[in-house]
């Protein structure tokens, strides 16, 4: 049944790629050991200038990205940047499971035999070593040791005080204004099916959904793969088939290597964008969980709790039990 | 000079060139095998790119997989061109070109040439080596392995599961004792050149053969055939994780490696480059010679190994999820559920965190209404919410939260059959956990409560039921917890004792006798309130005997002792 789904998913990818126009197609520059980052947006050009200076850094050699509808001129400023192939579509995210068809048709044409980092605009991701090891040095740990796949769970970052005072410029990194997150209040149970861990929790469970945590947002993800074109991530990065990628974790007590994704979403940009999400209705479940946010008071939350953790590091994550080194050392 | 490298070359073929100029640079000769999966085109470059050193000379190709004979086989026939052309070299040190010398070429010479007897290899019996890939060691030598580990693992395992099936058994050559250790050695010319010049090297070769992963034991064994003084170690700094797979050195190893004093480290990251800048780096003194010394980066990966294995207990998160938490628990320290004494003892929670010198005692972290956290707050450490429906959706979690956020304080907290019972199993099977109960005391809010009877007896039946449920499960064969349940009746005769080795418990050291007793909550007229829930036909067993006329129960002290489930 997995395998059919999978078919089907590369399928209707396939039939996808129809929607996408190539705005600058730079993938002939693309050398066979290159780490690729794909990613969708839609007006996030305010983050984008960041966005590309922390990935460069981590060893990121190639952006295979798609625009998806933006008005605010954030699909220009990616277009010039030389190590960035540029798609576009104004074809519905929601119909496109989430953006995931037009990714998957991209990974299938390009990311074959590639370690692939599959992200968000918003998404900063953190694995141990990360600030003295680039991405590559983990691609190549994870082939010694025939590992095709990476965890990491997302953590939500926040600012002291309400969202909206959290003033974000363009090119700035978002963690000096938003570095705070939950520590340990993290829910986990196993998708026998798929085999992923479906972890919920931190900020946003507590704040928004305590009286339906079943809605709470899934923070499981495997963000880091080494692409193959049999293979098709399922409902966001959260789940990838076939499912034996899906077994990030360690069943019998030991720890494998993790990371983590930093999501620096509530910055002051989010009380408007989850007005303008909740009424596009495009978003997983439509858009409820940004309904969620929208309602009232909470388009301006204040997360912040004495308990709360200000980011320092990857080694904080790794003593507070959020990342792992696992065997790498 | 006195020492000769051998160096087998397989991938990074730049930084293969970067340490043997290293080498040549220390004066020694060497001999580079270059493994035959790297194409011709760059292997014809790799030559002409060190065409410029007379003391560089190449071996007839061999494929090298791993775990396979080739590699013996190549070391073989380098090592011989290296003694034929060079019959002055004394030891012989074998490295790969993801070796990368950590002190200069003439520390080693000058440490080799106090040691001109000494055979640098690493070696041990079977029955002495655990680090095995597969389960496999002492098989390694009695099965047969013709097929690739790393490609075709099912064929691999499928024909070594027939062999064991059949009883099957290679005679191992007389006079051999098999032996395994690091394939990094350093051997005297004397030693090398009896095991290559044996007369018996054929019978050997076709036995090692088909030996599994040869290149660890066919030097290591032979060389206790005619070395005269072994030392069982390697010179190379080589670390081997859980899976048999080497370690590999980054820039950040810069300060361990400096630390190890080792001569060789083995295997660096072709693209570390602060590592191939700094190294190697002299350590002697003028009147000084400093030996390697390892233990300090043994520490470190023998961490890494135990936690890959071992994990920290009680931690849940993205890649660490026991599935088979009953066995090795759920949680990261001891902690204490108490039921039934906030019912008999006044203010009962501010005495015992008083007592305990400041112990964190919460209130009913399960109760209907929001968990009680000891500071009576909405968010707890970690970010725990009190909210009970998010709590009650994955209440294991909650719990095993609750430890690993407060780990180093023992906490204690509330439970009662009020409370949500889903995590009774999971407490039961935790051996953290230290579960005290005053079983029955439930019936005291009851009693207080002075409500209309029929109501009172439908819930005191309702919440007997599910205490009694609740010890049933502590009674059961699977349980770890350390439990301790003595009646309503019998603690409120003698309570000091329970008390007491809970205080223990929670201040984790032997307490000096209890300076303060606690206040007991006036229950006269108890008995009487008890016989009449037995006239209407309720039977409050769970409390114990209380004699009918209970006026002055509490200055009974009788020495009972509370029993102890397990």
């Amino acid at each position: 049944m997995l395998r059919l789904q999978r078919r089907r998913w590369k399928l209707r990818a396939f039939r996808k790629r129809r929607e996408l126009d190539g705005v600058k197609n730079r993938t002939a520059a693309i050398k066979p050991d290159d780490i690729l980052l794909f990613c969708t947006f839609r007006n996030e050009g305010i983050r984008l200038p960041y966005f590309f200076e922390y990935y460069r850094k981590q060893g990121v050699d190639h952006f295979i990205m798609v625009n998806n509808g933006s008005t605010d001129g954030g699909d220009a400023y990616a277009a010039e940047q030389p190590d960035v192939s540029l798609w576009s579509t104004d074809a519905s995210y929601g119909d496109a499971r989430y953006g995931m068809d037009w990714l998957t048709y991209l990974q299938w044409r390009y990311g074959h035999g590639h370690w692939a980092l599959t992200v968000d605009v918003d998404e900063f991701f953190v694995y141990p070593f990360c600030d003295t090891r680039p991405l590559a040095a983990l691609g190549d740990w994870l082939d010694a040791s025939d590992i095709r796949s990476f965890g990491a769970l997302i953590l939500d970052l926040y600012p002291q005080g309400p969202v909206s005072e959290a003033k974000y410029e363009s090119g700035m990194d978002p963690l000096e204004i938003a570095n705070w997150f939950d520590a340990g209040n993290y829910m986990i149970s196993r998708n026998k099916r798929m085999r992923n861990l479906w972890i919920q929790g931190g900020a946003r469970a507590r704040a928004f959904f305590a009286d339906t945590p079943e809605k709470a947002p899934a923070l499981n993800k495997v963000p880091f793969v080494k692409w193959d074109r049999r293979y098709t991530y399922v409902s966001s990065t959260h789940m990838v088939l076939p499912r034996g990628l899906n077994l990030v974790y360690d069943q019998q007590g030991g720890e494998k290597t993790s990371g983590a994704l930093l999501h620096a979403k509530f910055i002051n940009t989010f009380g408007d964008r989850a007005k303008e999400e909740a009424t596009r209705g495009e978003h997983y479940g439509d858009g409820h969980e940004y309904q969620q946010y929208a309602d009232g008071a909470e388009a301006d939350p204040n997360l912040w709790t004495k308990w709360s953790e200000q980011y320092l590091n990857w080694r904080q994550l790794e003593v507070l039990g959020l990342l792992s080194k696992g065997n790498w050392a | 000079m006195n020492v000769g490298v051998v160096i087998l070359a397989h991938t990074a073929l730049q930084r293969a060139e970067q340490a043997i100029r290293l080498w040549v640079g220390g004066g020694c000769p060497v001999v580079v095998h270059v493994d035959k999966k790297v194409d011709q085109k760059e292997y014809n470059a790799f030559v002409d790119a060190l065409s410029d050193l007379d003391q560089v000379q190449f071996s007839k190709r061999h494929l090298c997989e791993w775990g396979t004979w080739g590699l013996v086989a190549a070391t073989q026939e380098a090592a011989a061109l290296l003694m034929d052309s060079h019959p002055e070299l004394r030891h012989i040190y074998l490295a790969s070109g993801a070796c990368l010398p950590l002190r200069p070429v003439s520390e080693l010479c000058d440490y080799l040439d106090a040691r001109r007897e000494t055979d640098f290899i690493e070696s041990s019996t079977t029955e002495d080596v655990p680090w095995t890939v597969g389960g496999l060691d002492q098989e390694r030598f009695t099965l047969r392995f013709p097929f690739s580990w790393r490609r075709h693992r099912r064929i691999f395992d499928f024909y070594v599961k027939i062999q064991q099936f059949a009883r099957f058994k290679r005679r191992i050559p007389t006079g051999v004792v098999p032996h395994m250790g690091s394939q990094w050695w350093c051997l005297t010319r004397r030693t090398l050149s009896a095991i290559l010049n044996d007369p018996k090297r054929p019978t050997y070769d076709r036995y090692f053969r088909k030996v599994w992963i040869p290149d660890e034991s066919y030097f290591q064994t032979i060389a206790r055939l005619h070395s005269t003084k072994i030392e069982s170690r390697s010179l190379t700094l080589s670390k081997f994780d859980f899976q048999g797979k080497p370690h590999v050195f980054y820039n950040d190893h810069k300060a361990l490696l400096r630390r190890s004093a080792c001569f060789v480290a083995r295997k660096i990251w072709p693209r570390a480059d602060e590592l191939y800048k700094i190294f190697p780096l002299p350590y002697n003194k003028p009147d000084e010679q400093v030996g390697p010394n390892p233990s300090s980066a043994d520490r470190v990966f023998a961490n890494a190994v135990d936690r890959r294995i071992l994990g920290r207990p009680g931690l849940y998160m993205q890649s660490r999820y026991p599935t088979i938490d009953d066995e090795i628990g759920v949680t990261a320290a001891p902690y204490s559920v108490l039921q039934g004494f906030t019912e008999v003892i006044d203010d009962f929670e501010a005495w015992l965190s008083k007592t305990t010198g400041g112990g964190v005692v919460h209130g009913h972290l399960f109760a209907p209404d929001r968990a009680h956290f000891c500071d009576n707050s909405a968010i707890y450490t970690g970010g725990m919410s009190d909210h009970p429906t998010l709590r009650d959706y994955n209440p294991k979690m909650f719990l095993s939260n609750l430890i690993w956020n407060n780990r180093g304080k023992h906490q204690a907290f509330q439970f009662g059959p009020r409370d949500t019972q889903t995590i009774n199993w999971m407490m039961a099977k935790d051996s953290n956990a230290r579960i005290s109960i005053v079983s029955g005391a439930w019936i005291i809010s009851l009693f207080l409560a002075r409500e209309e009877f029929s109501d009172l007896r439908k819930e005191a039946a309702r919440l007997q039921k599910i205490e009694h449920a609740q010890l049933k499960i502590l009674r059961s064969p699977f349980t770890k917890a350390r439990v301790r349940v003595i009646t309503l009746a019998e603690f409120v005769r003698s309570p000091m004792e329970t008390l007491e080795s809970i205080v223990d418990e929670i201040s984790e050291q032997p307490h000096p006798r209890l300076a303060e007793a606690p206040t007991m909550v006036k229950l006269d007229g108890l008995g009487a309130f008890l016989q009449d829930l037995r006239n209407q036909g309720m039977h409050p067993f769970l409390t114990g005997e209380f004699p009918k006329n209970t006026d002055n129960v509490t200055s009974v002290q009788t020495q009972q002792k509370p029993y102890l489930v397990r």
